[in-house]
């Protein structure tokens, strides 16, 4: 792991990585909206609203995951020094909470056909927003932090006792009513038929590529600007 | 409003959303390195 701690060999690996995530992952969104979109069926309970589960679903995932890579960063930042795992969670907070806020507003949509309401103060729907708003939150501190020069620990904290609400947002349909339905998908298989869970999968694959593309592009941003202010800091002592 | 509203509201949104994460990425990515670079370059 300490191999990638020097920032140039990271950015070694990152510059062309950086494409060929983003590429492929854009091909595969796009790819996955249009079979979503014009190659299902009309769903017999739901209609033609279940099209939306081809953005709704990957961003919600994509917004827990998010911040699940961001406890485990902040675990590396602190435990082990690793110098690009702040960066790291720094990076992913804003695609995190950009999917956060895509799934809120994408299963709005969605309620206001299906169920008659737009929102419901409910388990499921509380607590994403409740994950949003920690977004929010470590977005705020990282970068009241990296202002301030330190190497932002009072984030790291924050990322890793925020990751008490992922495994909320889980059980949430199990826990309390819900106007959400129970998870369609889980580790024993799934309820959903082949014709829109293969679209599905490959949506999900393709918002994860970009995500991660994102992400690199984030990491190679602020390692830039690190190396802007070393320079502009040795040029005012000459 | 039928579906097809809602739907397209659905993927408006998303699109929308990951434009702005996507350009918005690339733009301060680029203009970060080609500044870092340029500084380098500076005696």
């Amino acid at each position: 792991m300490h191999r990638f701690a020097n920032p140039a060999r990271f950015l070694r690996l990152a510059k062309p990585l950086t494409p060929a995530l983003f590429w492929p992952g854009l091909v595969l969104t796009l790819g996955a909206c249009l079979w979503g979109l014009f190659g299902t069926p009309t769903e017999r309970l739901m209609g033609d609203t279940v099209k939306i589960i081809f953005v709704h679903v990957p961003s919600a995932w994509l917004g827990m995951g998010g911040w699940m890579a961001i406890a485990i960063a902040s675990i590396v930042q602190l435990v082990w020094r690793h110098p690009l795992a702040g960066i790291a969670a720094r990076a992913i907070a804003v695609p995190g909470a950009t999917f956060a806020a895509i799934c809120l507003v994408t299963g709005s949509i969605w309620g206001r056909p299906t169920w008659g309401t737009w929102w419901v103060w409910d388990g499921r729907l509380t607590s994403m927003l409740v994950l949003f708003f920690l977004y929010l939150g470590y977005i705020a501190l990282s970068s009241a932090s990296s202002e301030k020069g330190d190497t932002s620990r009072v984030a790291a904290v924050f990322g890793i006792i925020g990751a008490v609400n992922i495994p909320i947002i889980n059980r949430s349909v199990i826990w309390w009513e819900s106007q959400h339905q129970k998870a369609s998908i889980t580790l024993g298989g799934s309820s959903i038929d082949d014709a829109y869970l293969v679209p599905l999968f490959v949506s999900v694959a393709g918002f994860s590529l970009l995500f991660g593309a994102l992400v690199l592009m984030r990491m190679r941003a602020a390692l830039a600007e690190m190396r802007i202010e070393a320079r502009m800091r040795r040029m005012a002592e000459d | 409003m039928t579906h097809t509203t809602f739907i397209i509201a659905a993927f408006a949104v998303t699109s929308a959303g990951m434009a702005w994460l996507i350009i918005g990425s690339y733009v301060t990515m680029r203009r970060s390195e080609a500044l870092a670079d340029d500084l380098r370059q500076q005696p």
